[in-house]
């Protein structure tokens, strides 16, 4: 025998089920009154720093269809690439800007919008930029345990063909389902769950 | 959001790395439903970048007086909700054993009759219109939460022919960076219903499955008032860089 580590176990993740509006998006799913607002509803004010853009994104089952349960919540750099968060070692975060989003999917079409700023670069731990991306993380009814995944910006060619992350992904066939499309300020995500299309999902 | 965290030293190692064998996996055919809605291609692993290192960390300041009273929150003035009064309490803690402070948890859960109030709900049993079924709160320095509700009831739900959901609690965690981010589900001791629900036992280890299960504790109980139960959450340890620039994270 030899001396334990004494670690202790990540608690084991449950699914979210289909009543996760509850909790996460009270007012969205119909119980006003609890909170003034949805968490995570507004990321920006007028103050915020940066190019505003908006995010379409749908989550697409085995099946090629929208999910009208999910929960999608995104996580992101301020425009000049630093986050909001006590671990930001780097600097100074945009005060006028959260960084962190949530939205349900739309119960009739199974797309969220997320109104946000186009965030910076931010090095690798290895010293490499990083392309600008935004990293997201999907629940609901059916996935046992949540699902991190990033959105590229498909007008940052030469950025993303440097990027370390994408870089990564042995067939490069696969590298386009993580490149959301721009049309004027808005980029489109659709995530595939399984498939043909198979989104890149991540351990991380 | 903005708001920093006590006189600790913010933590910027990398997360260790996720034992996936204790959590379900993304396909499990017992649970219909993830048969569609789960990848089944590998996962593409990365040592945490400063993507996931970071996470919005949120202040009290968001919090509402009865955010953490689901019997009161949703209740009209002077009305209470309906069932077993229960305080459920714990820490969140790391694989390190150290308290989380400053995490927000959101909790949901059906009535005591095993009712959800959700359009997409369509069991018999009666709404408690004094219930609404969503709470809040945020972990003290140590890690400590505490919050009060009703027993939800067990429920039927469409899987199998005849399939219960056991008596549960809906937790969402928040830790400090976003690759601790976890959704999971608290069960009660003594509950048979739990060893033959499909959902729990997606989860392939019965000793992971355990650390689920909240124990009642009579010594924390409020007599004539409510009983208690105990539920720890762990979430995933963080590297500290012991020989790099300095000592931190300890
Ligand atoms: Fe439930």
């Amino acid at each position: 025998m030899v001396q334990s580590l004494d670690r202790l176990k990540e608690s084991p993740s449950q699914t979210a089920g289909p009543y996760a509006h509850i909790g996460l998006t009270p007012n969205f799913s119909g119980i006003s009154g609890v909170y003034e607002s949805d968490l995570g509803v507004a990321m920006v004010n007028e103050k915020t720093k940066g190019e505003r853009i908006a995010v379409k994104i749908r989550v697409i089952d085995g099946s090629g269809t929208p999910l009208k349960d999910a929960v999608v919540e995104i996580w992101q750099a301020d425009a000049a690439g630093l986050y909001n968060s006590p671990s930001e070692m780097r600097g100074a975060a945009d005060p006028n800007f959260t960084g962190w989003g949530r939205q349900a999917t739309d119960m009739a079409t199974g797309e969220c919008l997320f109104e946000t700023v186009k965030p910076g670069r931010m090095p690798f731990p290895d010293g490499r930029l990083m392309a600008p991306h935004i990293t997201i993380w999907i629940v609901a009814r059916g996935i046992n345990i949540g699902l991190h995944t990033r959105m590229y910006f498909g007008d940052e060619e030469a950025a993303n063909a440097e990027d370390p992350v994408l870089a990564r992904i042995e067939h490069r066939v696969r590298v386009a389902t993580l490149i959301a499309p721009r049309d004027g300020d808005t980029y489109t995500f659709d995530i595939h769950l399984q498939g043909e299309r198979e989104t890149v999902f991540l351990d991380i | 959001m903005t708001e920093r965290m006590s006189n600790r030293r913010p933590e910027t190692g990398a997360f260790f790395r996720r034992d996936l064998n204790a959590h379900p996996p993304a396909y499990a055919p017992i649970y219909k439903t993830s048969v569609l809605r789960s990848p089944r291609r590998a996962l593409l692993s990365l040592d945490g970048t400063l993507s996931e290192i970071t996470g919005p960390v949120f202040g009290h300041n968001i919090l509402g007086e009865l955010d953490n009273d689901l019997i009161h929150n949703f209740a009209k003035p002077g009305e209470s909700a309906i069932g077993p009064r229960i305080i459920v309490y714990g820490k969140v803690l790391d694989e390190r054993g150290k308290g989380v402070s400053g995490a927000l948890l959101e909790f949901w859960q059906a009535n005591a009759g095993g009712r959800y109030r959700h359009k997409k709900e369509g069991y018999i049993a009666a709404l408690d219109p004094n219930f609404g079924g969503c709470g809040r709160t945020i972990t003290d320095e140590d890690g400590s939460y505490a919050f009060r509700t009703i027993q939800p009831g067990p429920y039927p739900w469409p899987n199998g022919p005849n399939d219960w959901r056991p008596a549960h609690i809906h937790f969402s965690i928040f830790g400090h960076g976003f690759a601790q981010r976890l959704i999971t589900q608290m069960y009660f001791e003594g509950d048979p219903m739990i060893w033959q629900c499909p959902i729990v036992r997606t989860i392939p280890d019965r000793a992971a499955i355990e650390r689920l299960v909240a124990a009642l504790d009579m010594e924390a109980t409020i007599p004539m008032d409510a009983r208690a139960y105990k539920f720890d959450i762990v979430l995933r340890g963080r590297r500290s860089s012991l020989f790099e620039n300095r000592l931190e994270g300890n």
